[in-house]
């Protein structure tokens, strides 16, 4: 890296530092910035961080090297990531990335000769509904072809700065395909808020109980709940105070969904969050912005600094003289397992995204020690009009353990990806419907990303819903002749990435599928493989630290369960062994049939695929 | 809860153990010389929870011991087949993650992973080896560091940082390529002020954490897992400090 001088260098994190009042709970955004401006975080910048901050430098070292999306040696002026999920792959991603890699000469993973440029993947970069996507230097481009790899490769080699590439590149569209009460909201800038100060926190507060409203992150834990046990928690020691935390680290493969709320509704989930700060009694809200999502800052930012001149943030909120409450977008930087909201909480903490032991639980010992509620972008924009319009009103919507809408993230074989709202309820067959799957032609859906389900054609009855399908949102739909191996392969790579490493069974577990599935793709697979494969799963779900172990052996288990011939097609020997010559006693039969041709013949028939 | 000073007991496969309220299963069954196998947890520090070890099943749910309050009446198995198989299960997954030769290792005998090994009936690794690659650090006059042997516990980070107040270690990577850290720049032991008389340095179960020159002090064949399984040896529940010559009978 050439950084002009020293002093400069310097200057340069002083200033990132300051910035950041030195505090080393916000070690996240000061190692982001760093990296934004002087391109990786060598020895030398860790090491001036740890010095000006006070901390052991193996401490920040420690940290960069927990994210993806810190890189603590050069990977090039331009950094390419190609999303690595199976609808990104089933829309040609791979080829593309190598026909990428073959263009500037490179193999996957390392840095060019010249410094110049690198290409790998990453996890869902969160635009299943428009890929093949990349990253280029944590810029998201989307619908990836033959032709805009050529394109980019010449930007590339030409040196041209990212700023003056063909804005086109960086487009991404909503894809909103279907709007209920949260995509077609219309509230009028702070009317919840008004709302909810004049009936005050406690009626708030009962009518979020009141509404049902449970989590939509995937668990559904009732947001009353939640903020009743905030609201009623107290703080210790000086720093005593209460937090409200929005969770947007969207992670989950096949989910998009509060990309789209955040574009299209930010202000909602902004009101949403200051509602819920008045129930808490919260003077602060952190908004956890996915790594993957750094292009929506600017856009969120600006919406926080319009709302603080429209009195609906900062001091004495629509000239209420006890209520203060700020919001501040937290960057990630690549680390599924941040959306855990414990791991979360760490990571706003300037550490390591390691989930807690619990109890105690975020709601009482969350942000700095401090009552915590941590909720979904899609739980606070709910919340948001729950607080306007009442839980009566809520309640009409969806079913009556589901209240309200799911936004649902379509992905994969069907002719409209995007995003669909629906009331809690609706079964899977009239989403495929809507989006334009084929329903004689559609295998399997994958409901709520890898950690999810996956349900084959028998259950396209099934509906959206707690009682049900529970859900975070995404739908990734598999036609027929798709191989659900494949998908499995996919999100077992996925989760031996992602896994933190913290607990054993999960740290050496998901890599131990990983390789077991390797080597059934890789033709070498027996019965006995297909049988680990069930045992891990077995030792994962009971003893993992968090639902990331827990749910990490769901993709096998699932498609072995109802799709065991696309991995029994693939084993070198089926665990049956026959003790005499199955071809030579079928003689008799090819005799009375007058046959001898390849295809009467039984080692021809179960002969393995290359 | 009623009276403090009323007796308080939790089912350990079905004997009553007495226990403190505010202690954890692992706490209150080793103080009653009851062995539940653990490697990450030890007595002088907070529970750390991610060895999974001392997986028991806590009233029909599987649990960490070592992260879980007792309380009256709870029934706890631990010795049942289906948790030995778990745990032995466990220790292969170690025994694979890195590269652990015990015939050629100095703790040989004094090793708490070893020790479970033999006590759950682990007859092979099972799994295929992943075999990673890490460097040995001799860079210290006193102490080796082989991270071959490093089961991620974590116990020598926070010993360093709560009781020697150093900082010698951290964690860093992710996932499988999570790993032992040494605070310098040039990441060497050498370059730290990392001493034997630390509690950093007595505290690793595993043959990480070596002090130079002691490795042979007492023979093979003398120490503390050659002379009792470890399940017979509830107390001391962790600190092993290398045996010493005159303790051995």
């Amino acid at each position: 890296m050439s950084v002009s001088t020293s002093q400069n260098y310097s200057e340069i994190i002083d200033a990132v530092l300051a910035r950041h009042r030195n505090d080393p709970t916000r070690l996240m955004q000061i190692l982001r910035e760093t990296q934004e401006t002087l391109g990786w975080l060598s020895l030398e910048t860790l090491m001036g961080i740890a010095r000006r901050l006070h901390q052991p430098l193996a401490r920040i070292q420690g940290v960069a090297g927990f994210y993806s999306f810190f890189h603590t040696q050069p990977l090039g002026r331009y950094r390419v990531l190609w999303s690595d999920n199976i609808t990104d792959r089933m829309l040609g991603g791979g080829a593309l990335m190598e026909e990428m890699c073959r263009r500037l000469w490179l193999e996957p993973g390392r840095v060019s000769e010249d410094g110049l440029v690198s290409v790998a993947t990453t996890s869902c970069t969160g635009m299943c509904d428009q890929g093949p996507a990349m990253l280029v230097n944590y810029r998201p481009i989307t619908r990836m072809s033959t032709q805009r790899v050529a394109e980019i490769v010449d930007l590339i080699r030409g040196e041209v700065p990212l700023e003056q590439w063909p804005a086109e590149f960086f487009r991404i569209d909503d894809n909103i395909r279907r709007r209920d009460i949260l995509l077609g909201n219309r509230l009028a800038h702070g009317e919840a808020i008004g709302a909810t100060l004049a009936r005050g926190p406690q009626a708030t507060l009962d009518e979020i109980k009141h509404s049902s409203l449970r989590g939509r992150g995937g668990a559904g834990f009732p947001t009353g709940l939640k903020w009743e046990t905030c609201r009623n928690a107290t703080g210790t020691g000086d720093a005593s105070a209460h937090y409200v935390v929005c969770n947007a680290d969207e992670g989950e493969p096949g989910t998009f969904k509060d990309r789209v709320l955040l574009t299209t509704q930010a202000d909602l989930v902004f009101e949403g969050m200051t509602c819920a700060a008045h129930v808490v009694g919260a003077k602060r809200g952190m908004l956890y912005l996915r790594g993957e999502y750094r292009h929506l800052l600017d856009h969120l930012n600006d919406i926080l600094a319009r709302r603080r001149i429209e009195r609906l943030l900062g001091d004495n909120i629509l000239g209420h003289a006890d209520f203060s409450f700020d919001i501040e977008i937290h960057l990630g930087a690549g680390a599924y397992v941040c959306g855990e909201e414990s791991a979360l909480i760490e990571s706003l903490e300037g550490k390591r995204g390691i989930p807690r032991n619990r109890p105690p639980f975020p709601v009482t010992h969350g942000y700095l020690g401090q009552p915590t509620t941590v909720n979904n972008v899609e739980t606070l924009a709910a919340a948001g009009l729950i607080c306007a319009y009442g839980g009566d009103w809520f309640r009409t919507i969806g079913t009556e353990k589901s209240t309200g809408t799911k936004l649902i993230s379509v992905s994969g074989d069907c002719t409209m990806p995007g995003i669909y709202e629906y009331p809690f309820g609706t079964d899977v067959a009239e989403i495929l419907a809507d989006c334009g799957a084929n329903p004689e032609n559609t295998q399997a859906v994958q409901i709520s990303g890898p950690s999810g389900i996956c349900i084959a054609s028998d259950e396209f009855r099934r509906r959206i819903g707690f009682e049900d399908l529970s859900t975070a949102g995404a739908f990734m739909v598999f036609d027929n002749h798709r191989d659900m191996f494949e998908v499995a392969h996919n999100f077992a790579h996925f989760f031996a990435h992602e896994s933190c490493g913290f607990c054993t069974p999960c740290r050496v577990g998901t890599t131990l599928l990983k390789n077991c599935m390797d080597k059934i793709e890789a033709g070498h697979g027996s019965e006995y493989d297909i049988n680990e494969i069930f045992r891990i799963n077995h030792l994962l779900q009971t003893t993992s630290h968090c639902g990331l172990g827990h749910s990490a052996c769901n993709p096998m288990f699932d498609t072995l369960q109802k799709f065991r011939p696309a991995y029994e097609q693939r084993l070198h020997s089926l665990a049956f062994e026959p003790a005499f010559d199955l071809d030579a006693a079928l003689s008799q039969a090819r005799q009375m049939t007058g046959r001898d041709d390849r295809a009467a013949h039984l080692e021809d028939s179960v002969e393995v695929k290359p | 809860m009623s009276g403090a000073a009323e007796k308080q007991a939790f089912l350990l496969d079905g004997i009553e153990v007495n226990f403190q309220p505010g202690q954890t299963i692992i706490q209150a069954a080793l103080a009653a010389g009851k062995y539940i196998p653990h490697l990450c947890y030890h007595p002088e520090f907070k529970p750390h929870g991610s060895c999974k070890l001392c997986i028991v099943n806590i009233d029909g749910h599987f649990g960490s011991a070592c992260t879980t309050q007792a309380t009256a009446g709870l029934p706890v198995q631990s010795e049942t087949p289906e948790i030995r198989d778990k745990r032995r299960t466990l220790v292969q997954m170690l025994l694979v993650e890195g590269n652990h030769f015990c015939p050629s290792c100095e703790k040989s005998g004094d090793c708490l992973l070893q020790a479970l090994g033999y006590d759950l009936g682990v007859m092979s690794p099972h799994f295929p080896q992943i075999f990673p690659v890490r460097p040995v650090d001799a860079s210290h006059p006193d102490i080796l560091l082989d991270f071959n042997r490093c089961i991620l516990c974590e116990l020598c980070v926070r010993a360093s940082a709560e009781v020697d107040g150093k900082n010698v270690f951290a964690i860093s990577g992710r996932g499988i390529t999570k790993h032992l850290i040494v605070n310098s720049e040039s990441g060497l032991l050498g370059d730290t002020n990392f001493s034997p008389a630390d509690k950093a340095a007595k505290v690793c179960p595993v043959g990480v954490i070596l002090v130079k020159r002691h490795g042979f002090a007492v023979p093979i064949g003398q120490r503390r897992f050659d002379l009792k399984p470890i399940s017979e040896q509830p107390k001391p529940a962790v600190a092993i400090p290398e045996s010493k010559p005159e303790s051995a009978p």
